[in-house]
C-alpha cells in the first residue's frame, strides 16, 4: 500500500468505527428512523459540545507529546466565572470572553510549570487539577451560582433558536474551531513545529525550535477552548457549578485517543477526535435508549478505548 | 576435540526496504573465542539480535550444539544456551548482585524467590571467576563500573550458556578493565563455552580471538584464523573496496576570514579546552575517541549544552555561555546530531517535514504552510545528497539507516547554514551512504560553506578534510593540514595524557 493510501486508512479507521456504533444502535433500537432522527441528533450532538471543545484543545496538548489533567477543574472555574460575572451584571460577551481568557490563563501556568518548574505534565497537570476546582469552590463560595437569562444559555441547547440553525449554537462554534483548528495543526508553522515537538524534543530542540516555549503556547491555546468549554457548559446547566465536570478530562483524552491519537506524541488529529468523541457521545445515546443501565455504557466505553489503542498498535507493528 | 557450539548458515532478514542480512553464516566451536567484525551497518548487531531471539530471521538455518535452533523470544534463546552479553551492560541497578545474576531463572522454593539459594548461586559463580570479594547482597548500582561487568558475565555463566555473544563489550571500558575482560573471555572459553566477539577494534579483536568472520552489507565475506591474517587484509574485506575511491577529490580550500572562530571553549568536565576556526570552503575535521569531548565541544558551540569561551561568527564577537539553538541557526550556524534517531530526526515524520523543519518559514506564507511549495523544497534538499524514497512524503522511520541520516543532512542544506557542525556524519551507515554524504559535503564546501567535521574514524578524516585538529581527554589540538598527520601521530595525540 502506498504512503498516501495507508495514511488515508489510518484516518479512517475511527470514522469508520463511528459508523459501526450509529449503525449497531440504529438496527439494536429497532427504529433507525428515530434513532437517527434530527431530534436525537439534536440531543447527541448537543452532548457533545463539551467534550468536543476539550478534545480540541487536548488533541494539541497529546500531539505535542503532553497530557493535561486539569480540564475537568478548568471547565468547572470558568464556568463558575462565567456566571458570577453575568450575576454582577457584567454583559454576556464580557463574561464568555474573560471565562475563555480565565482556561488560557490557567493553561499558561500549566505551561510554565512544566518548563519552568521542570515538572512532568502528568503531575503538573495534575496539581492545577486540584488547585482550579479548589478556586472555582472558593470563588463560589461553595455553592451554585445562578446567573440571570442571557444568551449564553441559549448556546448548548438542544432545540436552538432560531430553529433555522437545526443544531444548538454551540455545535456550529464547535464545528468552525475544530475545522480552524485542524487547519492551524496541519498546515501552520506553528501546528508543524508541534508535531515536531511530539515526534522527537531533541531533535526540535536541534532544530532551533524554542520547545519550552512552545508548549506553554500549546497549553494556554488548550486552556482556552477548556474555558469556552466551561462556558459551555455553564450554559447547559444555566447555573455555575463548583462541582461540575468532575473526569472529564478523561472523556476529552478518550476522545483523542479513539480519533487516532496517541500519547507518545507525534501523532494525532482534530478531525479524528471529534469523530472519537462523536462515537463515544452515540454510545451513551444508544445504550440509554435501548434502557440498559448506566453500568454497562461505562464498560462498553471503556472496552473501546482499549480496543482502539490495540488495534491502533497493530497497525504500527505492521509497517 | 572441538564440536560446533552454534552454527549459521545464509540468514537473512529485511527491515522493510532494507536487507540488514543477505546471507550472513557462522561457524564457531565449542570452547573458541570467535570475532565478528565488520563495518558499522554490516549487519552484525542484526545477527546478534536473531541469535538472542531478539529478533526472527526471514530465511536462512542455525544450529546449537548440533541441534536446529530457532528462537522466537529470548527466553527461547536463554533456554538454547545462549547470553547476550550487550553494548550497554543490561543489568538492573536496583537489585542485588544476586537477584541481577539469577534474574529470569531464579531458584524457588515452593513458589517462593529463594534467597539463600540465588546468593549460594551467585557466590559459586563469583568464586569460581576469581572475584569472591563481591557481596551477592550488594545493591548492584553501588558497584564500580568493572564489578558490573563481572556480573554481566557471571549471569551468562550462571545460566549455563553454551555460547556467550558479546557486543562491543570494551567500548565503555578503560584499558586495564579491558584487559580483565580478556581474562574473563578466557577462562569462558577454557571452560567450553563458545564466544562470539563484536568489535571495531582490530589489535583488541586479536588478543582475545583465534578465529574471524567478515560481514560486509549482510553477507559473511571472509574467515578463518587471525594468525597470518594482515589488519590490511581484513579492512579490505569489511570495506569491499580499495578505500582510495570513496573519498571526492578536492579542491584545496582558500585563505580568508574564518567564518567561525571558537576561543577557549571550555564544557566542563568533557571539554577542559578548545580552539578552532574554520574558514568558507574548508573541511576542518576533528578527530577524537569516544568520549574525548569532542561531541561535547559541538554542542556547547551550538547552544545546546552549557560552556564558556568566545566565539566569533558573522564578523561579530560573542560568548558561548547563553547560547542558544534559535539563535546559533540564526547566526547561519548548522548542526547535524551524532544521535541520528534521538535528535537528529523526528522518526514519525515525513522526509519533508524533517527536511524543512528548521526553516518551515522558507516554505510558508504569514504563519501558513504551503504543502506543495515544501515538497519541491524538501525534493530538492532531498535530491542534492541523493536520498532515496518513493515520495517525501515517506515517514522517515520507514528509511535505512544511510537514507535517514541523508535526510538529516539535506535538514542542514535546506536551512542554508553557512556553517556546518556535522558530528559523526557517516557513523553507522552503509558504505554507499557514506560515499554520498562525502561528495555532499565536499560539494557544500565547494559552495563556499565552511564545515567542522567531527569523526571517530581517521581515514574518513584524512580522506576529505584541509585541515585536522585532535581531542584528546578535552584538549583540542592546534589544527594541522590533513597530509601533515598519519595514522599513528593522530592516533597518538588522541590517547596523549
Amino acid at each position: 500500500m502506498s504512503p498516501a493510501l495507508r495514511a488515508a486508512a489510518a484516518r479512517l479507521a475511527p470514522v469508520a468505527g463511528l459508523l459501526a456504533v450509529v449503525l449497531v444502535f440504529a438496527v439494536a433500537t429497532g427504529a433507525p428512523e428515530r434513532y437517527l432522527s434530527t431530534n436525537n441528533l439534536r440531543v447527541v450532538f448537543a452532548q457533545t459540545v463539551i467534550v468536543a471543545l476539550g478534545a480540541i484543545g487536548m488533541t494539541v496538548v497529546i500531539v505535542s507529546a503532553g497530557i493535561d489533567l486539569a480540564v475537568g477543574s478548568t471547565i468547572a472555574l470558568t464556568g463558575v466565572l462565567s456566571a458570577i460575572l453575568l450575576r454582577e451584571g457584567q454583559p454576556p460577551w464580557a463574561a464568555l470572553a474573560a471565562a475563555v481568557l480565565c482556561g488560557g490563563i490557567v493553561g499558561l501556568v500549566n505551561g510554565l510549570v512544566i518548563t519552568r518548574l521542570n515538572v512532568i505534565p502528568f503531575i503538573g497537570t495534575l496539581g492545577m487539577l486540584g488547585v482550579a476546582r479548589g478556586v472555582a469552590k472558593w470563588v463560589s463560595g461553595q455553592e451554585a451560582v445562578y446567573p440571570p437569562a442571557t444568551w449564553i444559555n441559549d448556546l448548548a441547547v438542544t432545540i436552538p433558536t432560531p430553529s433555522w440553525l437545526v443544531f444548538a449554537p454551540g455545535v456550529w462554534v464547535a464545528v468552525v474551531l475544530a475545522a480552524v483548528m485542524a487547519f492551524v495543526l496541519r498546515r501552520t508553522v506553528f501546528g508543524r513545529r508541534v508535531f515536531a515537538l511530539g515526534s522527537s524534543e531533541a531533535a526540535a530542540r536541534a532544530c532551533g525550535i524554542a520547545t519550552d516555549r512552545l508548549k506553554v503556547q500549546v497549553y494556554a491555546l488548550a486552556g482556552l477552548f477548556f474555558g469556552l468549554a466551561g462556558v459551555m457548559q455553564m450554559s447547559r446547566l444555566r447555573l455555575g457549578d463548583p462541582t461540575v465536570a468532575a473526569g472529564t478530562e478523561l472523556d476529552v483524552i478518550a476522545a483523542v485517543v479513539i480519533g487516532g491519537g496517541s500519547l507518545n506524541g507525534g501523532e494525532g488529529g482534530v478531525l479524528g477526535s471529534m469523530v472519537g468523541a462523536l462515537a463515544m457521545a452515540f454510545l451513551r445515546n444508544g445504550t440509554q435508549q435501548m434502557g440498559w443501565p448506566n453500568y454497562v455504557q461505562e464498560i462498553i466505553i471503556g472496552a473501546i478505548i482499549v480496543g482502539a489503542v490495540a488495534v491502533d498498535q497493530l497497525r504500527h507493528e505492521r509497517r | 576435540m572441538t564440536r560446533p557450539a552454534l552454527r549459521v548458515a545464509g540468514v537473512v532478514k529485511r527491515f522493510g526496504p532494507t536487507l540488514a542480512l543477505d546471507g550472513a553464516s557462522l561457524d564457531v566451536a565449542e570452547g573458541e573465542v570467535h570475532a565478528l567484525i565488520g563495518e558499522n551497518g554490516a549487519g552484525k548487531s542484526t545477527l546478534l539480535s536473531i541469535l538472542a531471539g531478539l529478533l526472527e530471521a526471514d530465511a536462512g538455518t542455525m544450529d546449537v550444539a548440533g541441534g536446529p535452533y530457532r528462537p522466537q523470544t529470548p527466553r527461547d534463546a536463554r533456554q538454547a544456551g545462549i547470553a547476550l552479553i550487550h553494548q550497554e551492560l543490561s543489568l538492573f541497578p536496583h537489585l542485588t548482585v544476586a537477584e541481577n545474576v539469577v534474574l529470569g531463572q531464579e531458584p524457588r522454593r515452593r513458589g517462593l524467590f529463594d534467597l539463600d539459594a540465588s546468593r549460594g548461586r551467585t557466590r559459586e559463580v563469583l568464586e569460581e571467576f576469581g572475584h569472591p570479594e563481591i557481596d551477592p547482597g550488594a545493591r548492584l548500582g553501588s558497584l564500580p563500573i568493572a564489578a558490573r561487568q563481572v556480573v554481566e558475565i557471571c549471569r551468562a555463566v550462571a545460566s549455563r550458556a553454551r555460547v556467550v555473544l558479546m557486543d562491543e563489550p570494551t567500548s565503555s571500558l578503560q584499558r586495564p578493565d579491558v584487559e580483565r575482560l580478556f581474562g574473563l573471555i578466557r577462562r569462558l572459553a577454557a571452560s567450553g563455552t563458545a564466544v562470539v566477539y563484536i568489535s571495531h577494534f582490530l589489535e583488541e579483536t586479536r588478543e582475545v580471538s583465534a578465529r574471524y568472520t567478515v560481514l560486509r552489507d549482510g553477507r559473511s565475506v571472509a574467515t578463518g584464523p587471525l594468525d597470518g591474517t594482515t589488519n590490511d587484509a581484513l579492512i579490505s574485506a569489511m570495506v569491499g573496496r580499495e578505500v582510495r575511491d570513496l573519498y571526492p577529490r578536492r579542491e584545496a580550500a582558500k585563505d580568508g576570514a574564518p567564518a567561525l572562530a571558537v576561543r577557549d571553549l571550555a564544557a566542563p568536565p568533557a571539554v577542559r579546552s578548545a580552539s578552532f576556526a574554520v574558514r568558507p570552503g574548508e573541511v576542518l575535521g576533528v578527530f577524537g575517541l569516544m568520549g574525548a569531548g569532542r561531541t561535547e565541544a559541538i554542542r556547547a558551540v551550538f547552544g545546546l549544552a552549557p560552556g564558556s569561551g568566545t566565539l566569533r561568527v558573522g564578523g561579530r564577537d560573542e560568548p558561548v555561555a547563553g547560547g542558544t539553538p534559535t539563535r546559533r541557526i540564526r547566526q547561519g550556524i548548522g548542526y547535524l546530531s551524532e544521535d541520528r534517531k534521538g535528535e537528529g530526526l523526528a522518526l514519525p515524520l515525513s522526509v519533508a517535514d524533517n527536511v524543512t523543519l528548521t526553516r518551515l518559514g522558507s516554505c510558508a506564507r504569514r504563519g501558513i504552510v504551503d504543502p506543495t511549495r515544501q515538497r519541491r523544497e524538501a525534493e530538492a534538499a532531498a535530491a542534492t545528497v541523493g536520498v532515496k524514497a518513493a515520495s517525501v512524503l515517506q515517514p522517515v522511520r520507514t528509511l535505512s539507516g544511510g537514507n535517514q541520516q541523508k535526510v538529516a543532512l539535506a535538514r542542514l542544506l535546506h536551512q542554508d547554514a553557512d556553517v556546518l557542525l556535522l558530528d559523526e556524519p557517516t557513523r553507522g551507515i552503509d558504505i554507499g551512504s557514506k560515499a554520498q554524504i562525502y561528495e555532499a559535503i565536499a560539494a557544500a564546501a565547494a559552495r563556499g560553506k565552511a564545515i567542522v567535521f567531527v569523526s571517530s574514524y581517521l581515514p574518513e578524516l584524512l580522506g576529505l578534510c584541509d585541515r585536522i585538529a585532535v581531542m584528546g581527554r578535552g584538549r583540542l589540538s592546534e589544527a594541522r593540514p590533513a597530509s601533515e598527520w598519519t595514522p599513528e601521530s593522530a592516533m597518538q595525540a588522541a590517547v596523549a595524557p
